[in-house]
């Protein structure tokens, strides 16, 4: 029994829990549908094809370090301009491996939204056709929005310490 | 730190053709430092002679890691990041974050503030397509219309100025409604320039819309089809140009939008000249809303009265323990959100502005994720441009319309 206050909803949830047996949660009016990793490519090709999600709005990820099992939310937040219907998928990941299938083949954006994660959250999505880094540059270490990497900053040098942290200072080699 | 690794040509292997490995294409590099690319934009061309066989985009130079600091301020700290991501609409940028804000925490804004807020935000708008039509004229080596779109435009960073103390980094509209209400000398302002500006569109299009060498150069350039458009999760004027009638502020209104006649452009040549159509429209219906949102204008406050996120006024503290407390609370430890997580959307000139928020019940925002239009705008370029001269490709970049703070964030 799927009772959800957007009515527009509840026919498509209700074919994600038959298919996927997924479960959902309403919040302030939105749909968030929990899907296990190895079915998010079919789900998603359902809402495309079968209820007209044609637009894939937002693919994005939290990290909830220190819990480990699931660290990550990947989340695909979907729009049907047909239907003006909103729902949001999330896939909970492992944090020792985390993997995801690609969903390049079902919507052409994941390609550089997969990238993004790949490189803000080190989430490998498996099969993706050009997994290289897209915002920091190569040669990077560490994934700069997992929760456990440090914010950086830099130390203000004043006169009496200027030396002192002129040593360890990171300029740009030559 | 370690060191950064030159970029070579193994990287790009799997994505340009066999030919440019066997040197029969050549491979060109064009930016990060080139008038035409927006911003610090790198496209990597594999050329035949001067036709386009491929484009790499190249992007993240301008990336300062702003979900990532963010998370580390209060909610209405936090909003000084967000003017700094689409530079050129930085009022849409605050009105973003801040109904995301406000749906989290649930706070209800007074009409006076969403009128005004629908006026700066079509303001925005009309100012950041000024600069687009500039930049789109500077591209196409129409010079003058550059430096008429400009003139336009510092009237309404004056309004700006007039209303928030800046002309671009605004920080205007806060959670639960406005920094303080408009100054007396608003109404003139926007009056003088609604009525004004009426004649300066048609300026604009004496001067490009029926310019045979305007038409020439954009006609069936740049084909982007519903489908493409769509699969790449293109929005905003770019998608309607492919004949999409999709317009956040029509499909789900917010701040009273459905009160306001206007229209959504939308073209189905899916070409350059329809973006570039559909845009100069939309100046139009912008200054529709703007006349109607003046003249029903109403009264009262600009802020919601709800003291546990809303900060009190200023003469209230004076005379009142308990506004002294909030203001106390508010500006040192911030409001708590409850815990959940939201996504909302706003039209921004450039196409759906969603914010994604998470709260783990703090002070502090746990995760913010800005789902930029620029970003997928630009992601499809490559389907756009193939079998184009390089001279075509600087168009149809123009045509897209993309900010590159709005891409790298």
């Amino acid at each position: 029994m799927v009772i959800i206050m957007d009515k527009k909803l509840e026919p498509i949830v209700k074919d994600l829990q038959d298919k996927f047996n997924v479960t959902y949660e309403e919040h302030r009016g939105e749909v968030h549908c929990f899907v296990k990793p190895e079915q998010i490519v079919e789900a998603l090709t359902l809402l495309r094809d079968k209820h007209q999600f044609e637009l894939l709005s937002a693919l994005t990820a939290v990290d909830y370090y220190p819990q480990n099992n699931p660290r990550f939310h990947v989340i695909y937040q979907l729009t049907s301009l047909e239907k003006i219907a909103f729902i949001q998928l999330r896939v909970p990941v492992n944090g020792d491996n985390p993997k995801v299938p690609t969903g390049t083949g079902v919507y052409d954006t994941c390609n550089w939204r997969e990238r993004e994660l790949m490189d803000m959250f080190g989430i490998e999505f498996e099969n993706h056709p050009d997994p290289r880094r897209i915002l920091m540059p190569e040669g990077t270490e560490g994934h700069p929005l997992r929760k456990d990497f440090p914010l950086g900053y830099e130390e203000p040098q004043f006169t009496f310490n200027f030396e002192d942290i002129d040593v360890r200072k990171p300029y740009a080699k030559e | 730190m370690t060191q950064i690794q030159e970029v070579s040509i193994d990287q790009f292997k799997h994505l340009v053709s066999e030919r440019a490995i066997r040197g029969e294409t050549m491979l060109l590099n064009m930016g990060p430092q080139h008038p035409s690319t927006h911003g610090v934009l790198r496209l990597i061309l594999e050329l035949d002679g001067e036709t386009v066989v491929n484009c790499i985009s190249d992007i993240g130079y301008l990336h300062t890691g702003i979900e990532k600091n963010m998370e580390a301020k209060t909610y209405q700290k936090a909003e000084v990041m967000t003017d700094r991501l689409d530079y050129m609409n930085t009022m849409g940028n605050n009105l973003a974050y801040v109904m995301a804000v406000e749906k989290l925490v649930d706070v209800d804004v007074p009409v006076r503030a969403q009128a005004l807020r629908v006026i700066l935000v079509e303001l925005q708008r009309i100012a950041s397509h000024l600069v687009w039509l500039g930049a789109f004229g500077l591209d196409l080596a129409a010079m003058s219309v550059f430096l008429y779109c400009f003139r336009e435009r510092e009237r309404i960073l004056d309004i700006f100025e007039m209303v928030s103390g800046q002309r671009m980094m605004t920080t205007y509209i806060r959670p639960g409604g406005l920094w303080r209400d408009v100054p007396v000398e608003f109404e003139k302002a926007v009056r003088d320039f609604v009525n004004m500006f009426h004649k300066r569109v048609d300026e604009y299009e004496r001067l490009m819309t029926r310019n045979p060498i305007f038409i020439d150069r954009l006609v069936g350039i740049g084909y982007l089809d519903k489908k493409t458009a769509l699969s790449y999760g293109v929005t905003g004027p770019t998608l309607r140009a492919s004949g999409v009638n999709w317009d956040i502020r029509k499909a789900t209104p917010y701040l009273g939008y459905e009160q306001y006649d206007f229209n959504v452009p939308v073209s189905d040549d899916c070409d350059t000249y329809a973006r570039y159509i559909v845009r100069i429209q939309e100046l139009r219906e912008s200054l529709k809303i703007i006349e109607q949102a003046m003249n029903k204008l109403p009264l009262g406050p600009v802020r919601s009265e709800n003291r546990k996120f809303v900060p009190p006024p200023r003469s209230e503290i004076g005379v009142s323990m308990e506004s002294l407390i909030h203001h106390f609370k508010l500006w040192t430890e911030g409001f708590l959100a409850p815990k959940g997580s939201i996504y909302n959307a706003v039209e921004s000139p450039r196409g759906e502005l969603g914010v994604f928020l998470e709260s783990d019940g703090g002070p502090k925002p746990y995760r913010v994720h800005m789902r930029t239009p620029s970003f997928d705008n630009l992601a499809v370029l490559p389907e756009i441009t193939k079998g184009h001269l390089v001279a075509d490709l600087v168009a149809i970049l123009a045509s897209i319309d993309i900010v590159l703070g709005d891409i790298d964030r």
